[in-house]
């Protein structure tokens, strides 16, 4: 079997599970459609790292395998096709490990709902619209991928839809990638202008000879490349959650945590890196768009790591944290250091699913309880959780000793830092230092964060009863049974506004999976727990093993072109080279970080607790995420409506429907009314009036005939 | 001379009886004033030399119009004070519009005859020497204008029928025949066949 | 002096106007009404008849005949309408019969 076929079958299989799961799920049952949907799954994950391994350490070459044409109108070309090479097999491997992985994780953790087939239907077709993306080789492709995993995001994110907070989210986060979207095709339509193609193998390579091309527009001369790329940018910014865009990402935590695991850390948030980074030679040549890039990607960085200090929603704190590493790597592709961000997008997917998936087995421990100031003093009665999570931890904040080696992060997160550090005194960014102070402290905020998860949930005095945790259930053992797994989502503190079916009392043993009066949180299921270790072995190894390939000594070789680099760019080479105190720094903060956590969680337990209460401004603008939701909504929520109803009130209504149909009815009523005035009723009146007309008549004849 | 004479008496008596039918304050005045202004009328056109329409005037207009006149007015009881009420309000604006009125068809008249009417005329004069008036109106009438001549005669039927027709009422007291009803019975509708106990009989409040 | 077709046309023209003004001005008597439109047919058949008389034409006779003729008809079938109106209303003021305003 050719490695074509085999790539094609690896992308499409995906679809086909989910085809099988979507439309005969009710038919074929739960089991079935969820051994379809995985199996297919785990085949595509097969090819992948089959590909992955041949490129890395055989001497594959990038190919193209064209499907079928798609599009065919003039200049504007398009296929179906699967590109292969670095990139592509990079991503390839991210996101079928992953999605394989979820699919295991979610038989145990949706083993209560009942529309299982829906969701792994789901979540497979979300794979293959991701697949799509990556191995696209022309931006429609790349489009249609960039849409669909929308779309898939906006279904799964909304799977519990009859949770109206769900719904909203799932269209609060459709709209905002819309927003982004939108940007996104404007580029789209300014490189065809400029270029008359949209396919990446042709459009690469002329890139070069039409930099610095100018285009007039409302009389100043813009920088073609620049708008291109920035507009481009704007899609990743909507899709990747970045400062401006990102007030999705914290609601899309109203979906089940797998989807948070495989969307909203692995993969799909991760498109946007991917697609700049793919885009490398454009971005090469237009430094006002990299700017732009890596500006937006450093505030990113920070103001996420900010707002999760705060958090206490255990899945917000991690998708902050998301949100933040995301930044990292938009700023590393901002300065230049391509390789290393989509390393950075390597070595987290691995720890960020991780995390997502080990909060998940948390929640189900627990009953489906996510706020952490509830938790505390889990790590004796979920130890294998504890250990994964420890292990993700390490992993984020990137635990290791330069020069020697550590787990996963260390390497992605410090060669990022260190690439700022050296397209700072190389001059080749502008905002390098700018970056690296805040790749430091966010470093720093990162750590402090992620222990402080740690902390809250696993270590401490327990803030949970064994009463308070059967209550707990027991209330959900009253809802009606679907909806018992939808309501799974407690954001901040939540009225308890379950309603009480007492016909649901027959389902009360069902819920409690068999518990009976007081309950404890417990260990989750091996089908849940043998991703998770799978997730920690990434999450350890990821780093030492694949960071010479992607970052070190066989760079070159194993990129082969793939990424661009500039003929100034020299960021990657310099980043090895930086003083010793720009390697050790990161390290220093980590653990200036991690010390501050265990300080206020551990030795001085309830200390935070009491300064919260206090609700200080800097707390208050922290907690409500800088309020960019308030902002947004005054804006552009109350903005639009009011646009509307002056548009619907005055404009249709008044002046459209006054001067138009109402308008004229009206007049013609009032002037008839007026008229019908005249209509005395009396005979004396009409002679008269004929008696004037006949002096009027008479008075014309004299004029007309000449007196 | 003379005619000059006739003409202005008899036109002085026909303007003053109109204003005269119009100002009165009794109607049955008004109509006496009416037949005084169609006499002075009829003389003035035996003064045109038409008069066959002159004795027409007479006979037809006096005669049955204007006593039809009269025997509506006399038929109806109307309160006279009544009637006068609110004459005075408008007086003033009905002379202005009718006096520039009077003024305006005097001037056309003026005009027109200036333009070129009658111009050859030497005189009043119809009746020439071949034919009285009578026949030469007799000669274009049934001519002609018969069509019209009909036309007239349906127009009085028509009349008649509408007098009739608005009119007419039926009295309650008068008994009629309606023989037409009364060939027409039958059975059910006039006979009424009731069971009588013998020895009770049957009382005539039972047979109402 | 000589009497010409002015003269004729001005005293029709008197009695037109005498008309006119007795319809505007009677508003408590429709039987003055009807008078007044009497009044206005016979200054039309004045000057028909004078122009007859003045162009050698005797059409315009002809015509004051049938205006004569429609005169009495109206005349008829308008007293007819009286007697109605008095029988439903009980007085001929015209004043109030305003049922066909608007």
């Amino acid at each position: 079997m050719s490695l074509e076929l085999l790539v094609t079958l690896g992308v499409f299989a995906p679809l086909l599970g989910a085809a099988i799961a979507g439309f005969f799920g009710r038919r074929i049952g739960d089991i079935p459609s969820q051994a379809v949907t995985t199996g297919l799954l785990f085949f595509s994950c097969a090819v992948a790292w089959t590909v992955f391994s041949q490129w890395t350490w055989g001497d594959l070459e990038p190919f193209t395998v064209v499907v079928s044409p798609f599009i065919n109108v003039g200049d504007f070309q398009s296929n179906w096709s699967i590109r292969i090479d670095a990139l592509s097999a990079t991503m390839l491997v991210v996101v079928t490990t992953v999605s394989s992985l979820v699919h295991l994780y979610s038989w145990g953790y949706m083993a209560e709902d009942d529309s299982k087939p829906r969701f792994f239907a789901y979540l497979s077709l979300f794979t293959f619209a991701m697949l799509a993306l990556v191995t696209a080789a022309d931006f429609m492709q790349l489009f249609f991928g960039w849409e669909g995993v929308g779309l898939a995001s906006y279904l799964l994110i909304g799977f519990w839809f009859k949770k109206s907070t769900a719904s909203a989210a799932a269209i609060k986060a459709f709209v905002v990638n819309r927003v982004g979207d939108f940007g996104f095709a404007l580029g789209i339509i300014t490189v065809f202008w400029m270029f008359g193609t949209i396919q990446f193998a042709e459009l690469f390579p002329m890139i070069a000879s039409k930099a610095g091309t100018g285009w007039q527009f409302l009389g100043y001369t813009w920088s073609a490349l620049d708008l291109a790329g920035v507009l481009l940018f704007i899609g990743a910014m909507g899709k990747s959650a970045q400062f401006f865009l990102h007030t999705w990402l914290p609601d899309a935590m109203e979906g089940p945590t797998p989807v948070s695991a495989l969307i909203h850390a692995a993969t799909m948030v991760t498109a946007g890196v991917y697609m700049v980074c793919l885009l490398s030679p454009i971005y090469e040549y237009a430094p006002t768009a990299s700017l732009i890039i890596a500006v937006t990607g450093a505030v990113t960085a920070l103001f996420a790591a900010t707002v999760g200090l705060m958090q206490n929603d255990i899945k917000r704190v991690i998708a902050y944290s998301t949100c933040s590493q995301l930044g990292y790597m938009f700023f590393a592709a901002g300065i230049g250091a391509y390789e290393a961000s989509m390393f950075h997008l390597f070595t987290h997917a691995f720890f960020k699913a991780l995390l997502f998936l080990g909060a998940g087995s948390v929640i189900h421990g627990m009953h489906h309880e996510q706020d952490m100031r509830k938790m505390g003093g889990l790590w004796k009665l979920l130890p294998v959780t504890y250990a994964v999570m420890m292990i993700g931890t390490i992993a984020i904040t990137g635990l290791g000793i330069p020069g020697i080696g550590g787990f996963a992060g260390f390497y992605s997160k410090d060669s990022i830092i260190e690439s700022a550090f050296a397209a700072a005194t190389s001059g080749h960014s502008p905002v390098g230092y700018f970056a690296f102070v805040v790749g430091i402290f966010a470093a720093g905020l990162t750590s402090y964060y992620s222990w402080r998860l740690i902390f809250m949930t696993f270590h401490n005095k327990p803030q949970w009863t064994e009463e308070a945790m059967a209550a707990h259930a027991h209330d959900h053992g009253h809802d009606d049974h679907a909806s018992h797994a939808q309501i799974e989502t407690h954001s901040e503190p939540l009225p308890d506004d379950h309603a009480h079916d007492d016909h649901a009392h027959d389902d009360h043993a069902h819920d409690d999976h068999g518990h009976h009066g007081p309950l404890k949180p417990h260990e989750s299921p091996w089908i849940m727990l043998v991703p998770l270790i799978a997730l920690s072995i990434g999450a350890i190894a990821a780093g030492f093993v694949f960071a010479p390939n992607f970052i070190g000594h066989y760079e070159t070789e194993f990129w082969r072109g793939a990424i661009f680099n500039g003929p100034t760019n020299h960021v990657l080479h310099e980043s090895h080279d930086v003083p010793l105190w720009v390697k050790w720094s990161p390290l220093i903060v980590t653990l200036t970080g991690a010390f501050i956590a265990f300080w206020f969680y551990v030795l001085k337990e309830g200390l935070p607790k009491r300064m919260a209460a206090n609700e200080g401004p800097l707390w208050s603008f922290l907690y409500n995420k800088w309020y960019f939701d308030e902002i947004y909504d005054v804006i552009f929520v109350k903005g639009a409506k009011a646009l509307g109803d002056f548009f619907w009130k005055v404009g249709d209504v008044k002046i459209i429907d006054g001067l138009g149909p109402n308008g004229a009815a009206w007049a013609s009523l009032k002037s008839a009314a007026r008229l019908a005035k005249i209509q005395s009723g009396y005979v004396y009146h009409y002679a008269f009036v004929m008696l004037l007309g006949v002096a009027g008549l008479l008075a014309f004849a004299i004029y007309t005939w000449g007196a | 001379m003379l005619q000059g004479i006739a003409f202005y008496l008899l036109a002085a008596t026909a303007v003053l009886s109109g204003l005269l039918v119009v100002t009165a304050r009794n109607p049955v005045h008004s109509v006496l004033w009416l037949i005084l202004a169609f006499f002075s009328s009829a003389g003035l056109f035996v003064l045109l030399g038409a008069e066959f329409l002159a004795m027409l005037l007479v006979v037809v207009y006096v005669g049955a119009v204007a006593v039809l006149f009269l025997f509506v007015v006399m038929m109806l009881d109307v309160d006279f004070v009544r009637l006068r009420e609110g004459y005075a309000t408008y007086l003033p604006l009905a002379a202005i519009v009718a006096g520039i009125l009077l003024a305006e068809m005097i001037m056309i008249s003026i005009v027109v005859v200036q333009g070129g009417a009658a111009a050859d005329a030497v005189g009043p004069a119809v009746a020439t020497a071949d034919a009285s008036n009578v026949e030469t109106i007799g000669r274009v009438l049934y001519t002609d204008y018969i069509y019209f001549f009909q036309a007239a005669g349906i127009v009085l039927l028509i009349a008649m029928i509408g007098a009739i027709v608005l009119t007419l009422r039926k009295r309650t007291s008068v008994r009629r025949q309606d023989p037409g009803a009364q060939t027409n019975r039958d059975r059910k509708t006039s006979v009424e066949i009731k069971g009588v106990v013998t020895g009770v009989g049957v009382t005539g409040e039972e047979l109402r | 002096m000589e009497v010409t077709l002015q003269h004729y046309l001005a005293v029709a023209a008197m009695l037109f106007t005498i008309g006119v003004f007795g319809i505007f001005v009677n508003r408590k008597n429709v039987i003055i009404i009807l008078m007044s439109v009497e009044l206005i047919l016979l200054a039309v058949n004045i000057n028909f008849v004078a122009f007859s008389a003045y162009l050698n034409d005797v059409s315009g006779q002809i015509m004051a005949m049938f205006v004569l003729t429609v005169a009495a008809a109206e005349a008829a079938v308008g007293l007819a309408i009286l007697v109605t109106f008095f029988r439903n209303r009980g007085d001929i003021a015209v004043d109030d019969a305003s049922v066909m305003k608007g």
